[in-house]
């Protein structure tokens, strides 16, 4: 072996430390998320691509997966404008009692999902106290999606607009920029990386949410069914390669989501 | 021009700005010079509207803008850590004033490229700020807010951020740079050095309240208070009296008005020699020449005869 040959290896060659490092993260992901999602898109394929599409066109399956990522595109939506403004309340705004709403944010987190839906049918439901009653309604799907999904704009948005610039603000002042005009030049475009970022995870973790929805939809099939309540009938029908191409073309759309938003992102760093 | 009136501010119970009067001429660099703390930085941004004062006026140009908003002073505003538009091209940074009073594209890329051009950046149009250096960073700053054809220009630390060695290139290119575009212009300095340097009238802000204001050799020969003159520049105790080291003269034997003194130390600093001396028990120094000190002979433990020049003009420490 030649010299040069020696000094080309070498150089392709990990430290130990980083070597250690990334085969640990690759094993633990493989264990964890790759082996696990390969295998439903590979059970999911079971009967052949026919199949599979057979099995998330049946006119159930369909009417879940259309009323799920309609539900969710509508919550990303929703939550993206309402985060985000949360995050700039607390960020910017002082108030009496803000620590205790900053707590809150996370409480949708911590909650068990059938609980965060116990509470909203008990609030919304039939004997709402409020005398909202939004059971049985894809109101209330929304209405459960929104819940459990609202930490995430603003726990993404919070951190940039602490980090944030304030002297940029005021640059754009003394260059005669309006507020709405510094907001929508100067501010938005700065945050908008972190608020596509938490719109994309509010996003698939809607299109996966089973536990709040299951008791405020009262899972009436064509009309208030979500996808993972749907592919919990399959499993209880026995039909797991029908529950698995359901699970796979959510996936499908997760991955579009999350790809469509970094692209997003690449290309606004581009433009700038 | 500027004239600032009998203006107060205190954050919270503590007062920033006490009785505060200024007259900016126009067309001149006036340096705002002092201590952190001292109000230097609020007293600026009280001119530019991004703070109210308490009570007093801001005249601009004859207009009074004490309760004007920023937007509408028609003010430059240049900061220490330089502000910069992270997400926007350095042309879109400095054609951003233009873009919001709607100029046609035409006249606002005409304008953004000559700007460009007078700081040296016309080949960086197409960068991000991160791409750029401190001090590129700085003169884009500057000609976004020139960009707008400010009234006044305003600075606060411009060159805080800076290294030294690109400091001293900005000042001299702010000056030249001042010289050519002559907007009436106020920047905040804690650097007598760079005041002296760049400015064509000094104001010396200490504890809220302005101290001294004059030309750079007025308040450096002529410091109202023992604190201006310490402030200005090095001095020495003889005789109780403060003196400027520059201003000693030594002699080897006595002469009319001259007091004993025993060389301590000798330091030769290239053609500056620093010349410890003890005088009575207290030590002094003089600055001396190298000449000065090779005609003399001076040796640690020489005892040599020292008194103030006739064109220095010690101030009683009282």
């Amino acid at each position: 072996m030649t010299a040069t040959a020696v000094r080309g290896r070498a150089r392709t060659r990990f430290p130990t430390g980083t070597a250690l490092g990334l085969g640990s993260a690759v094993l633990y992901l493989s264990l964890i998320v790759l082996i696990p999602l390969a295998f439903v898109a590979w059970k999911s394929l079971e009967e052949g691509p026919g199949g599979f599409w057979a099995s998330v066109t049946t006119p159930d399956a369909w009417a879940a997966l259309t009323l799920t990522i309609g539900a969710s595109i509508l919550v990303a939506l929703i939550n993206l404008v309402m985060g985000t403004l949360i995050a700039w309340v607390l960020v910017r705004d002082r108030f009496p009692g803000k620590g205790v709403v900053d707590t809150l944010i996370d409480l949708p987190f911590a909650l068990p999902t059938i609980v965060a839906g116990l509470v909203l049918l008990a609030l919304y439901g039939p004997d709402s106290p409020l005398g909202v009653n939004l059971a049985y309604t894809r109101a209330g799907v929304v209405l459960a999606l929104l819940f459990v999904t609202l930490p995430f704009v603003v726990r993404t948005v919070q951190p940039v607009l602490i980090e944030l610039d304030q002297d940029m603000e005021q640059a754009a002042a003394s260059l005669g920029a309006s507020n709405l005009q510094t907001f929508r030049r100067i501010i938005l475009p700065n945050l908008m990386p972190a608020m596509l970022s938490g719109m994309a995870l509010a996003f698939t973790r809607s299109i996966a949410e089973f536990g709040s929805t299951v008791l405020i939809s009262g899972n009436l099939p064509f009309k208030t069914q979500v996808a993972a309540v749907n592919i919990f009938s399959q499993i209880e029908g026995d039909n797991l390669s029908g529950a698995a191409a359901i699970s796979t073309l959510l996936l499908i759309v997760a991955l579009v989501a999350l790809i469509a938003v970094d692209l997003l992102q690449r290309w606004g760093r581009h433009r700038g | 021009m500027i004239q600032v009136r009998d203006v107060n501010k205190s954050f919270g119970v503590t007062p920033v700005l006490r009785d505060i009067n200024v007259d900016v001429v126009s067309g001149s660099l006036t340096a705002l010079l002092g201590p952190s703390g001292g109000g230097k930085s609020t007293l600026l941004r009280v001119i530019a509207g991004l703070e109210t004062p308490d009570t007093g006026s801001v005249v601009i140009s004859g207009v009074d803008a004490t309760r004007m908003a920023p937007q509408k002073r028609n003010v430059g505003f240049v900061f220490q850590h330089y502000a910069a538009f992270k997400h926007l091209s350095v042309f879109r940074n400095v054609a951003f004033g233009l873009e919001i009073r709607k100029r046609p594209k035409t006249e606002i890329r005409k304008r953004v490229m000559e700007l460009l051009e007078l700081v040296h950046l016309e080949s960086f149009a197409e960068r991000y700020p991160s791409q750029l250096s401190g001090g590129q960073r700085q003169r884009m700053a500057l000609a976004r807010a020139l960009a707008v054809e400010p009234q006044v220009l305003l600075l606060d630390e411009p060159f805080g951020a800076l290294d030294a060695q690109v400091r001293k290139e900005l000042r001299a290119w702010l000056r030249r740079l001042h010289d050519e575009v002559h907007v009436t212009t106020v920047f905040v300095t804690h650097d007598q050095e760079e005041a002296i340097e760049v400015a064509d009238t000094i104001v010396v802000l200490a504890g809220g309240e302005v101290v001294q204001s004059g030309t750079p050799a007025e308040v450096y020969d002529n410091p109202a208070n023992p604190f201006v003159m310490r402030f200005l520049g090095p001095v020495t105790e003889l005789d109780g009296h403060l003196v400027r080291p520059h201003d000693l003269e030594l002699f080897s034997a006595a002469e009319p008005g001259t007091v004993p003194a025993t060389v301590a130390r000798i330091t030769r600093l290239g053609f500056e020699v620093r010349v410890e001396l003890e005088v009575g028990g207290g030590e002094v120094w003089a600055q001396a020449t190298r000449n000065t000190v090779d005609r003399l002979g001076l040796r640690p433990g020489d005892t040599v005869h020292v008194r103030p020049s006739e064109a220095a003009k010690p101030l009683a420490l009282v």
